[in-house]
């Protein structure tokens, strides 16, 4: 695999891409391209499933295998396909209502069970194939088509269900954020288990804007933080603000102020095996704390497709059989002449 | 003196044999019950093949098997039993029971009896108030131990009622015994074993995705434990996650399987809609039981044929087979992975509560006693210019190219697709010639399955007609007809959905037709469907129990007599 080289052409496919001009998909859509090219994944030991959704459709733009599903399913389809072949790398797409309204359930047990798959999660935080009603990512009081009085309930943050299922790897980044993009895309390639990786995607048709408080240029640096493994959790334009421990919470300094020295800065630290302060760097959400981008956990654990293979394996050297009824006949027989 | 309890020379028993005409005890019994590990060994050669033992699974512990002198830790293995046996906690369970009673532990312990007597109540479909009559009468100075007994046995009765505890209590003993090497099978077994010969007569490894269900679980346990011979079999979070799972094993080029009742087939419809359009093989299991809603989850139907054939939505064919005994299973269960392979097609395989947890003597088959099955890939030299709804023109199947591949890379899904090129097509003409095509492709497998055979008394005027599970009864209830001088032709069905292509010719033959099923008339509606010009006399019996023969005589001669 390694001395061959592939470009991101190697993975587009003839269809013409169908999303709305200027859709944040189309720019998700090249980094995947982008990062498999990097990592060099072979287009014929790929797949890519998807449920259904304006994201999902992007199986038809991948030159690898695809498999565009029904509503709420791919999770549990791509399962199936990585027990069954566990040779091929597969990547699952999901939108905010196929993979955490419909196909929440499946979304939780493909994370709790480790199955070595990439979680693509596309969040614009509305339903923009059926035309603009609110999704379980919408904030409380969302108007929408179907709540034009706004929602009277709380959103799903997808990396709470994460941590909650026991994940080992959380990533996210945003439509426009092209560089993390592909460090998030090609480390969920690399982490062995279900990485799911949040992308914050604007709609421009039914939700444009959605993501300007944390987006909007002009306050992107004060309003995020790019969380890098071993590296200082600082942000803002000029990077002379960082994340510091405050009792069991975190608080954001200016240095220099207050008494706050670069010292007094956490590190990022992915690999860790408790997910304690994962939960706190996921939930920042650019108000009081910036939200986070990158890759904010990353941590080894047993895959559910390597334990099933290596069930099988040990089984079959203690007392395998070769043929069905080489099995029965070890069983209790009996013999008519 | 009294020999030590658990000891072999300790074993007490009491025989008792329930039914009409009782004359003695019996000589050997259908169910044994064995507090202890001692009485097992004393008492499981009176018990008939195939029959059932209890055991009070809290006294085979260590201890208890010491003393009974066994040398290993799985009795029934040791002693070579053949039984369906029912572990169940009958000392805690009483104990638990009787929690709140006043009753000192001795008293309490030997209530035990009374609680597996309630046990068997639940497995035999005995009501509890003969039992409860009799204790009241026994206790009648006593009305605290009558209490106490009262509460032990419905514990057991509805302990039985939780764990949807089941047995078979019937057995068929093969007719015409070939030589050969047998074993004794029930029909879950069988349909478990069916899927790993064609697994291995295909040369595609074997997964199964399904959800814990009565009475189809059998088969996930089955094949679950079948990772000696390489099957992946998965315990998945939901009966749609079963059939999903199935349906991604099968796009990875796995024989994909999963197993289900009926409730569980109706959450699995939209999933196997999606097989249907993507035409991926897979096989759909539906273990039959009472319904609807959850109905009786321990009991025999034939309710869900039209479920079957179109709980789906849009033009949605499908194969439907179904085997008409426990040994048949196995046959059915390679059939209709043949047929999924062969025609990339879903196939639904429609057992049921009866032949699922039936046993027969079967013998085990020779390798070449079943055939190959031929894996359509996408030939050699139609690989260049391939697009994924190519296809056979014979068989109008497409090809499957299986994932990993190098130059097959396509993509499936939901959504209609071009007849020529496989990409996203909502023309309305392509999307009826689709349509016929994925209809006419289920057609033709008429061509690939046996002719329909007409036994007993094939010349007669009149043709009795079954399908599936309800094989045994009515044959028997057809060849008692032809000995009391009743001429009748009896056929069943097993190929459903494409019928055997000789079906018309075989009806036309006939001038009364009667169909006998579990239910209200549902293959007879079939039938009248395909052949509007039929006159249809029906029997049906829907009790969530199978036939007994003579009611179906009963019913021939009514409608002879007629």
């Amino acid at each position: 695999m390694e001395d061959i080289k592939f470009t991101p052409a190697n993975y587009k496919s003839d269809q013409a891409v169908r999303w709305c001009p200027g859709c944040g998909d189309h720019a998700i859509l090249n980094t995947l391209h982008k990062a498999m090219a990097s990592i060099g994944v072979p287009p014929h030991k790929m797949a890519v499933i998807s449920g259904i959704g304006c994201s999902s459709r992007l199986p038809y733009y991948m030159n690898t295998y695809g498999f565009h599903t029904i509503h709420g399913r791919a999770a549990a389809i791509a399962t199936g396909f990585k027990v069954a072949n566990p040779e091929m790398t597969v990547w699952q797409i999901s939108g905010d209502g196929d993979g955490l309204a419909i196909g929440g359930n499946h979304f939780i047990h493909a994370v709790r069970r480790n199955i070595d798959i990439n979680i693509l999660l596309f969040n614009n935080k509305i339903y923009g194939l059926t035309k603009g009603q609110y999704s379980p990512t919408s904030d409380r009081g969302f108007v929408s088509k179907s709540s034009p009085y706004g929602t009277t309930e709380d959103p799903f943050i997808p990396a709470e269900l994460v941590f909650g299922a026991r994940g080992n790897f959380f990533a996210r980044s945003i439509d426009v954020e092209l560089q993390v993009n592909q460090e998030v895309l090609t480390a969920a390639q690399q982490h062995k288990g279900t990485s799911v990786v949040e992308m914050l995607c604007n709609c421009v048709i039914w939700n444009h804007g959605i993501h300007d408080f944390i987006t909007d240029r002009e306050n992107r640096a004060e309003r995020t933080i790019h969380l890098v493994h071993g590296e200082k959790m600082l942000f803002g334009k000029e990077k002379n603000k960082g994340l510091v421990r405050d009792g069991f919470l975190l608080k954001a300094v200016e240095i220099g102020k207050d008494g706050y020295t670069i010292d007094d800065v956490l590190v990022h630290d992915a690999h860790t095996k408790s997910n304690f302060l994962h939960q706190q760097l996921a939930m920042m959400d650019g108000h009081e704390l910036p939200l986070a981008i990158g890759i904010i956990r990353d941590v080894e654990g047993l895959t559910y497709n390597d334990e099933i293979d290596k069930q099988v394996e040990t089984v079959r050297a203690k007392k395998g059989f070769a043929t069905l009824r080489d099995m029965v006949l070890a069983g209790e027989t009996w013999t008519v002449e | 003196m009294r020999p030590p309890q658990g000891s072999l020379s300790g074993v007490s028993a009491f025989q008792a044999s329930v039914g009409k005409g009782v004359h003695t005890p019996g000589d050997q019994c259908d169910v044994l019950v064995a507090m202890n590990p001692a009485a097992l060994k004393r008492g499981y050669k009176i018990l008939k093949p195939g029959g059932v033992i209890i055991v009070d699974i809290d006294s085979f512990n260590e201890s208890g098997l010491k003393k009974a002198q066994f040398e290993t830790e799985d009795p029934f293995k040791e002693l070579g039993i053949n039984a369906q046996v029912i572990e169940a906690p009958v000392t805690s369970m009483t104990k638990a029971a009787l929690a709140d009673s006043e009753m000192d532990v001795k008293s309490v312990l030997k209530c035990r009896n009374i609680f597996a007597l309630g046990l068997v109540c639940w497995l035999f479909d005995r009501p509890l108030e003969g039992a409860l009559k009799l204790l009241k009468n026994k206790f009648a100075k006593k009305p605290a131990v009558y209490e106490a007994n009262s509460k032990v046995i419905q514990a057991g009765y509805d302990y039985g009622h939780n764990i949807h505890a089941s047995v078979s209590t019937f057995r068929i003993e093969t007719e015409d015994i070939r030589p050969g090497v047998y074993t004794d099978i029930n029909g879950n077994t069988a349909t478990a074993w069916g899927f790993i010969l064609a697994s291995e007569k295909a040369g595609r490894p074997l997964f199964l995705g399904s959800y814990p269900i009565t009475p189809a679980t059998d088969i996930l346990h089955e094949l679950a434990k079948r990772k000696d011979l390489g099957v992946k079999a998965c315990q998945m979070e939901d009966e749609i996650a079963g059939v999903c799972s199935a349906i991604g094993a099968s796009f990875a080029g796995n024989l994909a399987v999963t197993s289900t009742s009926g409730p569980g087939l109706a959450l699995k419809s939209e999933g196997i809609g999606l097989a249907v359009m993507a035409e991926l093989p897979l096989v759909i299991v539906d273990v039959q039981r009472g319904g609807p809603s959850t109905g009786l989850p321990t009991k025999t139907e034939q309710t869900d044929l039209m479920q079957a054939l179109y709980g789906r939505n849009g033009e949605s064919p499908l194969v439907v087979v179904a085997p008409v005994s426990p040994t048949d299973c196995f046959t059915m269960a390679f059939e209709s992975s043949r047929i999924a392979i062969e025609h990339m097609t879903p196939v639904i395989l429609l057992t049921d509560a009866f032949i699922g947890n039936g046993s027969s003597a079967w013998r085990i088959p020779e390798t070449e006693d079943y055939p190959e099955i031929r894996v359509p890939y996408v030939p050699e030299d139609k690989k260049a210019a391939w697009r994924p709804y190519h296809r056979d023109p014979e068989t109008l199947s497409r090809y499957w190219a299986i994932p990993g591949t190098e130059g097959l890379q396509h993509r499936l899904g939901g959504l209609e697709k071009d007849s020529e090129t496989g990409a996203i097509s909502t023309d309305p003409v392509n999307h009826e010639k689709m349509v016929e095509l994925r209809q006419e492709k289920i057609a033709r497998i008429a061509n690939d399955i046996p002719e329909q055979e007409v036994l007993c008394d094939v010349d007669a005027d009149t043709l009795l007609i079954g399908w599936g599970g309800t094989y045994g009864h009515i044959y028997s209830a057809a060849e008692e007809l032809n000995a009391a001088g009743k001429r009748v032709a009896f056929t069943q069905f097993r190929y459903i959905n494409p019928l055997p292509k000789n079906t018309a010719e075989i009806l036309s033959r006939y001038k009364t037709i009667i169909v006998a099923e579990l239910n209200t008339g549902m293959f007879a509606d079939y039938l009248q469907s395909k052949f509007p010009n039929l006159d249809i006399r029906r029997i049906n019996k829907i009790q969530g129990q199978p036939f007994l023969a003579q009611e179906i005589v009963d019913g021939v001669n009514k409608i002879m007599e007629g």
